[in-house]
C-alpha cells in the first residue's frame, strides 16, 4: 500500500508537469488548428531562462522564496515573449498557406531552437549563451522539508509544485471561461474569420494564445526542475512529445482533456515502471495511450468534427 | 531548376562517398604493407598527429575534457624529450559530444583528412565501439583510455587488430564491486538500476549480478533507466520496498547523481555503488552529499602514497591547478604507450606501430605496470572508493 501510495504521489508530480506542457499544445491547435512541434523546446528555453534568472540574482548562495518567485515569474514573462515572436515570424507569414506548410515550419523552429542552444558560447557575452550541450544544474530555491505519513516520502516541493501546477490549470480555466480574451479566443477558434467580421483582433488573440501556453510551459519547466534539476538543450524533445500526446489522449482542443491526458500518462508511466519491468517503461505506456485512442479516436473528451484538409 | 540543383549537389556527395570507398579498398587486397602509409597518414611532416575522439561538451563532458589534459601533458613531456625519432608531436582534439555517432565522424576525419598517426579515445565503451571499426579498415592503431567494456577490442570471437586499451575490462570491475560488496561490507542483498542504453552499464550490470550470485549474494530487483531520463522516482520506489541494502548503479556521472538525490529524497539511505564512470568532479557537486556512504570501483586512487602516483599527481597539479581523476591518469597513460611503440617500431606506419603495441609488456605507467593480453586488454589491479563528506578516499585494492 505504501509503494502504490508513493508511486501516486510521483506519477501525479510528473503527470501535472505534462499537463501544464500539454495544455499549450492544446491551445495553440484549438486557436489555429497547428501542431506547435516547437513547444517542447519553449519548454527548455523555460528551464534555461530560469538557470540563467537564478544564477544571476544568486539563488545558489543564498535561497529565498522571493527570489524564486522572481525567477518563476521571470521566466513566464521571458517565454511568454518567447511564444509571441515564434508565432509572429515563424507562424503569421504562412497562416494562409497549406497547413502542411506550417507544421514543416514547427519543426524548424524546434530544430533551430534545439540545435541553436548547442553552439559555443558567444565569448564576451557575460553569460555561458548559447549554452552549448554540456548540462546544467539548478539551484536549490529553497531548503527541502520533508514529511512521512504512513511511510510516504512526500517533500514540500511536491507539495508547492503540485498546488502551483492546479493554481495555474484553474486560473487558465478562468481565463478561457469567464474572460473576454477567453471569449475572444473560444470564437476565433469556432471560426476565425467570423470572429474577424465581429470585430475581434484575431492576431491579437492568437498572440496572446502563444503566450499563454509558452507561460504555462515555462513554469511546468521549473516545478519539474525542483527535484530533477538538470537542463540541457534536448531535454524538451521526449518530454516535449509525451505531452503532445497526453493533449492527444485528453482530445486535443479541449482544456481540461490535456489536464486529464498529462495526469493519466504520468501515472500510467509511474505504475507501468513500477509494478512492471521498467525498461518497458515509455513502450507500455504508449501502447496503452494507442489502445484507448483506437476505441475513443477523438479521445478522452474531445469532440469529433469531420474535417476537410 | 532548384531540382536539378539538389540532384547535382546529391551525385556529387554520391561521387565522394564512392571515391573514399574505392581508397580504402583497393590498396589493401594487392599491397597490405605499401597502403600504410597512405592510410596511416605518414606524409604530414615532421609533426606526427594524435588524433583524439573526446567528449569535450555534452552528458560527460569531464571526461573528454579530463583525457584531453592527460594526453597533452604526456604529449608535451615527449616534445620536450625530443620527440619520437627525431619528430615532434601534436594533439589533435576533436569534440563528439558524447554521441557514438560524431565519434564516427571524428575518427573518419581525424584519419583521412588530419593523417592521424595513432587514434586515442573515446573514453566511453560506446563511442570506442563506434570508432574501432574504422580504425581497423584504415590501418591505423586506436588506444583507448577507459572503455572497459570487452566487445570495444573484440569483433566477434576474434581480437581487433588495430584496436588496444589500457584501462581493465568489465567483467574485472564488475567482479570486484561485488565482491567487495559481499566480502568487506558483508552485504547480502542488492538491487541493480541499470542504463539499459549504454553498453558500459549494462555490461556492467550483468557481471556485477553474476559474481554477487556467485558468491551467495541475491539481486532482488534489477530496474533499468535511459540516459536523459531525468526522473527516477518510479525505479526507486520499486526498489525501495524491496529489503536491500545496496543499490548498484554502474552508470555516468549526472545520471548517477539525480539518482542518488532522488533516491534521498524518497528515504531510501543505503549505499550506492557503481564503476569508473562516477569518477568525475561534477559527481560531487550534483550530488551534494547524497552519496556520501557510496563506494565505486575506479583505475586508481589520488591518495595512492607509490612515488608514481604521487609525482604525476604533483606534475598535473602544477600544470592544471587540480587534482586529476582516473580519465586524465589513463589519458596521459594511453598517450605514453603509443609514444613507447612508437619509439620502439621499426617504422612510423600503422602496421609497425600496432605490432609494438601489441608486444607491450611490463610498461610501468602511472595506473600501475601495463601488460597486454591476447586481446589487447590491459591487466592491471583495480581500487575501490569509498565517498565521505562528498570526496572520494580510497578504500581497497583488488588484484586481478
Amino acid at each position: 500500500m505504501t509503494e502504490f501510495l508513493q508511486h501516486l504521489v510521483n506519477g501525479l508530480s510528473v503527470g501535472t508537469i505534462y499537463a501544464l506542457i500539454a495544455l499549450g499544445y492544446t491551445m495553440v491547435y484549438g486557436v489555429l488548428k497547428l501542431i506547435n512541434f516547437a513547444h517542447g523546446d519553449v519548454y527548455m528555453v523555460g528551464a534555461f531562462s530560469g538557470f540563467y534568472l537564478a544564477n544571476a540574482m544568486g539563488v545558489g548562495g543564498s535561497p529565498s522564496l522571493a527570489k524564486a518567485l522572481v525567477v518563476f515569474v521571470g521566466s513566464m514573462i521571458i517565454c511568454g515573449i518567447l511564444g509571441v515572436l515564434i508565432e509572429r515570424f515563424a507562424y503569421r507569414p504562412l497562416r494562409h498557406r497549406a497547413r502542411l506548410t506550417s507544421l514543416i515550419t514547427a519543426i524548424g523552429v524546434s530544430f533551430l531552437l534545439e540545435y541553436g542552444f548547442q553552439l559555443p558560447s558567444i565569448p564576451g557575452l557575460g553569460i555561458p549563451f548559447p549554452p552549448g550541450p554540456t548540462p546544467r544544474f539548478f539551484p536549490e530555491p529553497f531548503t527541502r522539508v520533508a514529511w512521512e505519513p504512513f511511510g510516504v516520502y512526500v517533500s514540500n516541493y511536491d507539495v508547492i509544485s503540485f498546488f502551483t501546477a492546479v493554481g495555474l490549470m484553474l486560473l487558465l480555466q478562468y481565463i478561457v471561461y469567464r474572460t473576454r480574451f477567453g471569449t475572444s479566443m473560444r470564437a476565433v477558434s469556432f471560426d476565425s474569420q467570423v470572429a474577424g467580421l465581429m470585430g475581434i483582433n484575431v492576431n491579437r488573440v492568437i498572440a496572446g494564445t502563444f503566450a499563454l501556453g509558452s507561460a504555462l510551459a515555462a513554469a511546468a519547466a521549473l516545478l519539474f526542475a525542483g527535484s530533477r534539476p538538470k537542463v540541457d538543450p534536448l531535454m524538451g524533445l521526449t518530454l516535449g512529445i509525451k505531452a503532445f500526446v497526453a493533449a492527444v489522449f485528453g482530445g486535443i482542443g479541449n482544456v481540461p482533456g490535456a489536464m486529464v491526458g498529462g495526469l493519466a500518462l504520468g501515472l500510467a508511466e509511474e505504475y507501468v515502471s513500477g509494478y512492471a519491468l521498467s525498461s518497458y517503461r515509455d513502450g507500455i505506456a504508449f501502447a496503452f495511450l494507442i489502445i484507448v485512442l483506437l476505441v475513443r479516436p477523438a479521445g478522452l473528451f474531445g469532440s469529433f468534427r469531420p474535417e476537410k484538409v | 531548376m532548384r531540382l536539378t540543383r539538389t540532384l547535382a549537389l546529391m551525385a556529387a556527395v554520391v561521387a565522394v562517398a564512392a571515391c573514399q570507398d574505392k581508397k580504402q579498398e583497393a590498396p589493401a587486397p594487392a599491397a597490405p604493407q605499401a597502403a600504410a602509409p597512405a592510410a596511416g597518414g605518414a606524409p604530414a611532416g615532421d609533426k606526427l598527429v594524435f588524433g583524439h575522439v573526446a567528449s569535450m561538451t555534452g552528458n560527460e563532458a569531464t571526461f573528454g575534457d579530463s583525457t584531453d589534459k592527460g594526453i597533452k601533458l604526456a604529449v608535451d613531456e615527449a616534445n620536450k624529450a625530443g620527440g619520437v625519432k627525431g619528430k615532434q608531436l601534436t594533439v589533435k582534439t576533436l569534440d563528439d559530444q558524447g554521441k557514438p555517432e560524431e565519434a564516427a565522424v571524428a575518427a573518419t576525419r581525424l584519419v583521412t583528412q588530419d593523417g592521424a598517426t595513432v587514434l586515442l579515445g573515446e573514453v566511453a565503451s560506446s563511442r570506442s565501439l563506434a570508432m574501432a571499426p574504422i580504425a581497423d579498415s584504415n590501418k591505423v592503431p586506436m588506444i583507448t583510455p577507459t572503455s572497459t567494456n570487452p566487445r570495444v577490442t573484440k569483433d566477434g570471437d576474434k581480437t581487433r587488430p588495430y584496436v588496444f586499451r589500457v584501462c581493465f575490462i568489465d567483467p574485472f570491475q564488475g567482479t570486484v564491486m561485488a565482491k567487495f560488496a559481499r566480502e568487506n561490507l558483508k552485504i547480502n542483498n542488492v538491487a541493480v538500476l541499470r542504463d539499459v542504453g549504454n553498453d558500459y552499464s549494462v555490461g556492467l550490470a550483468n557481471f556485477f549480478a553474476a559474481k554477487f550470485k556467485d558468491l551467495g549474494g541475491t539481486i532482488v530487483a534489477d530496474e533499468s533507466y535511459k540516459a536523459g531520463d531525468q526522473d527516477f522516482k518510479a525505479q526507486l520506489t520499486a526498489i525501495k520496498n524491496k529489503k536491500i541494502q545496496a543499490i548498484y548503479v554502474p552508470g555516468y556521472y549526472t545520471d548517477v547523481a539525480l539518482i542518488a538525490r532522488q533516491a534521498r529524497e524518497l528515504g531510501i539511505k543505503v549505499p550506492l555503488m557503481g564503476g569508473d564512470g562516477w569518477d568525475s568532479v561534477k559527481l560531487y557537486e550534483i550530488a551534494k552529499g547524497a552519496l556520501d556512504g557510496s563506494y565505486f570501483s575506479n583505475h586508481y586512487s589520488s591518495e595512492d602514497p607509490s612515488p608514481v602516483i604521487q609525482g604525476f599527481v604533483k606534475k598535473y597539479k602544477e600544470t592544471y591547478g587540480s587534482v586529476p581523476d582516473a580519465l586524465a591518469v589513463l589519458g596521459y597513460d594511453a598517450a605514453n604507450v603509443a609514444i613507447d611503440a612508437m619509439k620502439r617500431a621499426k617504422d612510423l606506419t600503422g602496421p609497425s606501430i600496432r605490432d609494438a603495441i601489441e608486444q607491450t609488456k611490463g610498461y610501468q605507467a602511472v595506473s600501475g605496470v601495463i601488460n597486454l593480453d591476447q586481446d589487447h586488454n590491459a591487466v592491471k589491479s583495480a581500487v575501490v572508493l569509498a565517498i565521505k563528506n562528498n570526496e572520494a578516499h580510497f578504500a581497497a585494492t583488488v588484484n586481478p
